[in-house]
């Protein structure tokens, strides 16, 4: 008997409901099913191939809170055809989307567990849902603490959010950027360098990591250094993926396949090739 | 002085020193309160005080004819500002304006580096102590010309 599962390779038609512009090339787009109201279940970390039509298909995180899933979320940067598609969208146009896909933060199995979240960039969006849900469940963690840095104030996503999470008394938010001009008053410097201040207890704490690859490599170094082992650090990793469900063989990283054993990975696990730059 | 000898011994800096060199160190010290948007140091004037910062940020500064004052880090409690005073021309490279109300313990550099000529193991434990701190600092400056958050 076959179970009657929707074909994975072919899209939903989802309806654009409001564009935000986040900075210059960045927006973040609330999308509804066109046809019926059923809700679009995720877990923190997984994305979904969107697919402009004419243009074609984005891997892309999705960025709103699992608790709402009436609503789906995504934070997209215009760095080529399709994503600039996309971005282009405006109030009741129309996307594909397939998904979700892809490993989730290990949010359900961090209880009682202090957690990093370190995010570089876009690097946001991604562990944006696993901080909802951890302030959807809060008492059931220690300290968390968010690290988020950008290049400049003007490059931050979810401004008013950041600030909202900072004048929180349950939540330790800190924000960098590497140069500043200006009213600013919050740091300047490497997220690396914001480590140091926080507060946690290295054998019973997780991190969850996402960001460029240099930014996760020194981060997780620093990590190490302060005490975490690797099997209690977790990375979302980025690739050129395409089915989304480890067919094609274009998100290939040495014996993984981001799509499908990613994007969020257990250090440990990932340890031998994450430092290799042939792959 | 007394008062100063509890947050210099706590802080990161001087943490674990012998209690001689500590006392060398206090010989050196005051307390200095810096309140919102104060410098504590200006680009080419000489560097005759080194931070150790127990209350409160700074932000270190370079100015750019256009752009005005540009941030290029800011430090604070637990860490030290001013890293050429070791260095001939002895002289600070950058501007450093506290963002909130800051409270430091200045040490005399001249009064340091004459300690460290006169007491080779004084002087070593705070060449240790500062090539530490050097090597943090360059390995954040290398990150930041990385373009971290760069694609």
């Amino acid at each position: 008997m076959t179970a009657n599962l929707p074909d994975p390779m072919i899209p939903t038609p989802f309806v654009v409901q409001k564009v935000k512009r986040e900075t210059s090339d960045t927006y973040t787009l609330d999308l509804t099913r066109a046809e019926g109201a059923a809700n679009f279940a995720f877990a923190p970390g997984q994305f979904n191939m969107l697919y402009a039509f004419g243009a074609g298909e984005a891997p892309i995180s999705i960025s709103g809170d699992p608790a709402r899933p009436e609503t789906l979320v995504h934070t997209v940067r215009d760095v080529g055809n399709v994503t600039r598609a996309i971005c282009r969208l405006k109030r009741g146009g129309v996307l594909g989307v397939r998904g979700p896909f892809g490993v989730p933060w290990p949010v359900d199995r961090v209880a009682g567990q202090d957690v990093l979240i370190i995010a570089g960039g876009l690097g946001l969006a991604p562990l944006r849902p696993a901080l909802y849900h951890l302030l959807n469940h809060r008492g059931e963690f220690g300290n968390i603490e968010v690290i988020y840095g950008a290049r400049t104030p003007k490059d931050l996503l979810y401004l008013r959010e950041l600030e909202r999470w900072r004048g929180r008394f349950d939540l330790r938010v800190h924000v960098t950027v590497d140069q500043a001009e200006g009213d600013w008053h919050s740091n300047v410097g490497v997220v690396t360098k914001i480590i140091g201040r926080t507060r946690f207890d290295p054998p019973s704490t997780v991190a969850l990591i996402c960001g460029p690859g240099v930014m996760m490599r020194f981060t997780v170094l620093e990590l190490l250094n302060r005490g975490l082992k690797p099997e209690q650090v977790y990375v979302s990793m980025e690739r050129n993926m395409k089915c989304g469900i480890g067919l094609c063989g274009h998100c290939q990283w040495g014996p993984f396949f981001v799509c499908k054993d990613g994007p969020v990975f257990r250090y440990d696990r990932i340890k031998a090739w994450f430092d290799r730059r042939e792959v | 002085m007394d008062t100063m000898a509890p947050i210099l011994a706590a802080h990161p800096f001087c943490k674990g020193l012998d209690s001689r060199y500590l006392k060398l160190i206090l010989e050196c010290a005051s307390r200095e309160t810096f309140t919102p948007g104060q410098l504590l140091c200006q680009d080419n004037q000489e560097a005759r005080k080194f931070y150790v910062i127990h209350h409160g940020r700074v932000a270190v500064e370079i100015y750019r004819a256009r752009r005005g004052a540009v941030t290029i880090q800011t430090i604070g409690e637990g860490e030290v500002l001013g890293w050429l005073w070791f260095d001939q021309p002895y002289h600070w490279h950058l501007d450093a304006r506290a963002l909130d109300l800051t409270r430091v313990i200045s040490l005399e550099v001249q009064c340091l580096l004459d300690r460290c000529a006169q007491d080779h193991g004084f002087g070593y434990e705070i060449m240790r102590r500062y090539a530490h701190r050097l090597a943090v600092q360059f390995r954040a400056t290398k990150a930041q010309l990385a373009d971290f958050y760069g694609d």
